[in-house]
């Protein structure tokens, strides 16, 4: 786990034309519950996302926040409760759950990019295959978004030769060509040196700014301050307080958020 | 700045030095022979021993190869014509054993008007194989490769051509199930029936079926049995159906083993321990006498065939161990890639998971072919005469009692630069796969 960090996203003038929270609800989760053997990791979880939110999630090691959004598209299995993606609801239906991961994006801490294939057939592989897309259409596709994460000219290239930022741009690309409706982020700076970082919170900066609907875990607390509508702070496997950037930030109400902030924002 | 100069305290670099070449004892091949020979006085040593040994071995065993006697018919023969022209007791080989049985040893009894057949087989079977080995040749030459085994069979075997053509068939009807059954009876029937009922198609429907149509339209042509099997075709046409046979049974059984479906993840792991844990000559003996007492009486299933299948499991268990150390190896960020793109299971496994995975496993999964190659001589035992068996055979008789050497260099010979022709193979594609750039 990745020491947190309160990495300067630099000040740039955000649009925040198409960031616009709906009413439509995108996400539903009632009640759910989560065990690793007998290790009760997610405790009685409630949270609505609307479409267009952007939440950040942050918390302690351990916390369950990486858990929490891995259970809405099924990577993890929770045994309680429920969950609603897009008005399916999460179930042992396999088609149920490869219709759901097919519209919700996710990038993970570590790139996950298929080292065997150049970064253009990352990108249309799932298009390809799941989408049953033509290959022409879904390489423009894929043109099109690694134009947009700036990396257009590396399309030919192995995810080996790229560095560790440019790999995270072609991992939210590729997860974007599926054109999903909702994006999942699993810590994805923590992996990256210092100067990368700023890159990839740049594109999804740029994202939110597209008006999408994200769930980011992360420590990048400036990041959660400029483009977050929403904070959420777990502890111990639930949710222990959210609040608007602002409130959390400058006014936190429980005691165990106080510690936590001044622990990631004292030094 | 320059007080900090004046004291010396503080560096401040003002120019960048260039890249220059390196001293030239440490370039080039006086640096190579430092290294490699001559690091110290030790290694100095042991370079001038080593250079003795091999000008000793080489000195004795090439004049016994390289003036060896290729033109006699017997041993008797071979020594009268050394003593002609090297004087009493030279020592040579007599390379004639293998021209005088040539044919033998390629072919064993198959009739020797019909030696076009199993040549062409073997021409045709490096075409079928081409387009598998390098994928810069035309991807239509797939066809020809699925259509290979049934044609290499009637090449090997003759006999009516409609037997192939029946067994063939039944692929058709297994994907024909798959295709149309699949709408109607759900996923997972279909699969089902898809394997049921050409396996029920195979041994009720195929025997009566060619017959039929054989003695409607008789097209074929001589049927050679498999008795008449022998030499390096018996070795080859066992190593190879083995091999080929015996990759995506290994790579089933590897994701058997790692299914959670309890059924067949058991069943994997069963069928692994059980076949890897008993020796390949046991399995072999099962073959050609136990097998027949669970068969029902009165069929006769060729011997050959059944060996093929002992070898061919044999093989596939050792390979689903190599290739579950290749899924083993793979970190869970790739399953989870496919997963999270909405792959399902078979896309995930055909399209991420196995080419890294085997791609991991290209070493073992060679080692295992090349062991798979090599034990097909142990089919002596039960009395096929592969090129070990007829070199007994050929030992035996008058003319050739006495021989030993250059029967088993030559063999040992020709198994070598088969293992080591897929040895190489297999190297160059790890090359060619190399896509990390480390």
């Amino acid at each position: 786990m990745a020491e947190a960090h309160t990495n300067p996203v630099e000040e740039r003038q955000i649009d925040r034309s198409q960031m616009q929270v709906s009413d439509e609800v995108a996400i539903e989760i009632a009640g759910m519950n989560k065990w690793y053997g007998t290790f009760h990791v997610l405790r009685d979880i409630d949270l609505t996302v609307n479409r267009g939110e952007r939440i950040v999630i942050c918390g302690p090691s351990g916390s369950g926040k990486s858990t929490l959004i891995r259970c809405i598209n099924a990577l993890e299995e929770h045994q309680k409760g429920s969950i609603t993606v897009d008005g399916t609801l999460l179930s042992n239906d396999l088609k149920n759950i490869d219709r759901i991961r097919s519209e919700v994006g996710m990038v993970f801490q570590h790139f996950n990019l298929f080292p065997h294939l150049t970064i253009l057939e990352n990108c249309t592989l799932a298009p390809i295959w799941v989408r049953k897309t033509p290959k022409r259409e879904a390489e423009e596709t894929a043109m099109y978004f690694l134009e947009k994460v700036k990396i257009p000219e590396q399309a030919n290239k192995y995810p080996g030769q790229l560095s560790g930022g440019q790999q995270q741009r072609v991992a939210i690309a590729r997860s974007l060509c599926m054109r999903p409706r909702i994006m999942l982020f699993d810590e994805p700076t923590s992996a990256l040196d210092p100067e990368m970082i700023k890159e990839v919170l740049d594109t999804m900066i740029q994202l939110a700014e597209d008006g999408m609907t994200m769930l980011v875990v992360t420590h990048e607390m400036g990041f959660a301050r400029q483009v977050a509508n929403r904070v959420i702070f777990m502890d111990q496997g639930q949710i222990v307080e959210q609040n608007e950037p602002e409130e959390f930030f400058m006014n936190p109400k429980s005691d165990r958020t106080k510690l936590f902030l001044s622990q990631i924002l004292g030094h | 700045m320059s007080e900090v100069h004046a004291q010396t305290v503080a560096y401040v670099r003002d120019t960048m030095i260039p890249q220059e070449a390196p001293p030239p004892t440490e370039a080039g091949a006086i640096k190579w022979l430092r290294e490699n020979l001559f690091s110290s006085w030790l290694n100095a040593i042991l370079t001038v021993v080593s250079l003795y040994v091999i000008y000793w071995v080489v000195s004795h065993v090439a004049g016994w190869m390289l003036f060896g006697i290729w033109d006699a018919g017997s041993l008797s023969e071979c020594r009268e014509v050394r003593d002609a022209t090297y004087g009493e007791g030279a020592s040579v080989a007599c390379w004639a054993v293998l021209t005088d049985r040539w044919d033998q040893l390629m072919f064993g009894f198959y009739p020797s008007e019909l030696y076009w057949r199993p040549v062409l087989a073997l021409v045709l079977f490096l075409v079928a194989i081409a387009p598998v080995l390098y994928d810069s040749l035309p991807r239509k030459m797939l066809w020809f490769t699925a259509a290979s085994p049934f044609v290499l069979f009637f090449l090997l075997w003759g006999g009516t051509i409609w037997g192939p053509l029946a067994v063939a068939a039944g692929f058709a009807i297994g994907w024909a199930v798959l295709r149309f059954a699949t709408p109607v009876i759900g996923d997972l029937g279909g699969i089902v029936a898809a394997f049921v009922v050409p396996i029920l198609y195979w041994f009720f429907a195929v025997g009566p079926i060619a017959g039929a149509l054989g003695n409607a339209i008789p097209i074929g042509i001589e049927f050679v049995p498999s008795d008449d099997f022998g030499g390096f075709m018996l070795a080859f046409v066992i190593g190879i159906a083995g091999i080929i046979l015996s990759l995506p049974l290994g790579i089933l059984l590897a994701l058997g083993r790692q299914s959670d479906l309890f059924i067949i993840n058991k069943f994997s792991v069963i069928f692994i321990e059980v076949i890897r844990g008993v020796p390949l000559i046991v399995w072999l003996f099962t073959a050609s006498l136990l097998l027949n007492y669970f068969l029902p009486p009165g069929t006769n299933f060729d011997l050959m065939l059944r060996v093929i299948i002992m070898v061919t499991l044999f093989s596939a268990a050792y390979l689903a161990e190599v290739v579950r150390g290749g899924l083993a190896a793979l970190p869970r960020g790739q399953y989870e890639g496919a997963d999270s793109l909405g792959l399902d299971y078979w896309q995930s496994m055909r399209l991420i998971i196995l080419p890294q995975a085997l791609k991991i496993s290209i070493p073992g999964i060679v080692s295992t072919f090349i062991g798979l190659f090599k034990d097909t001589t142990l089919v002596v035992f039960i009395g096929l005469l592969d090129p070990i068996g007829l070199s007994n055979a050929i030992r035996a008789t008058t003319d050739w009692n006495g021989i030993y050497w250059e029967l088993f260099i030559f063999i040992g010979l020709c198994f070598f630069v088969c293992c080591y022709a897929m040895s190489q193979y297999s190297q160059w594609l790890e090359r060619k796969l190399r896509t990390d750039h480390r």
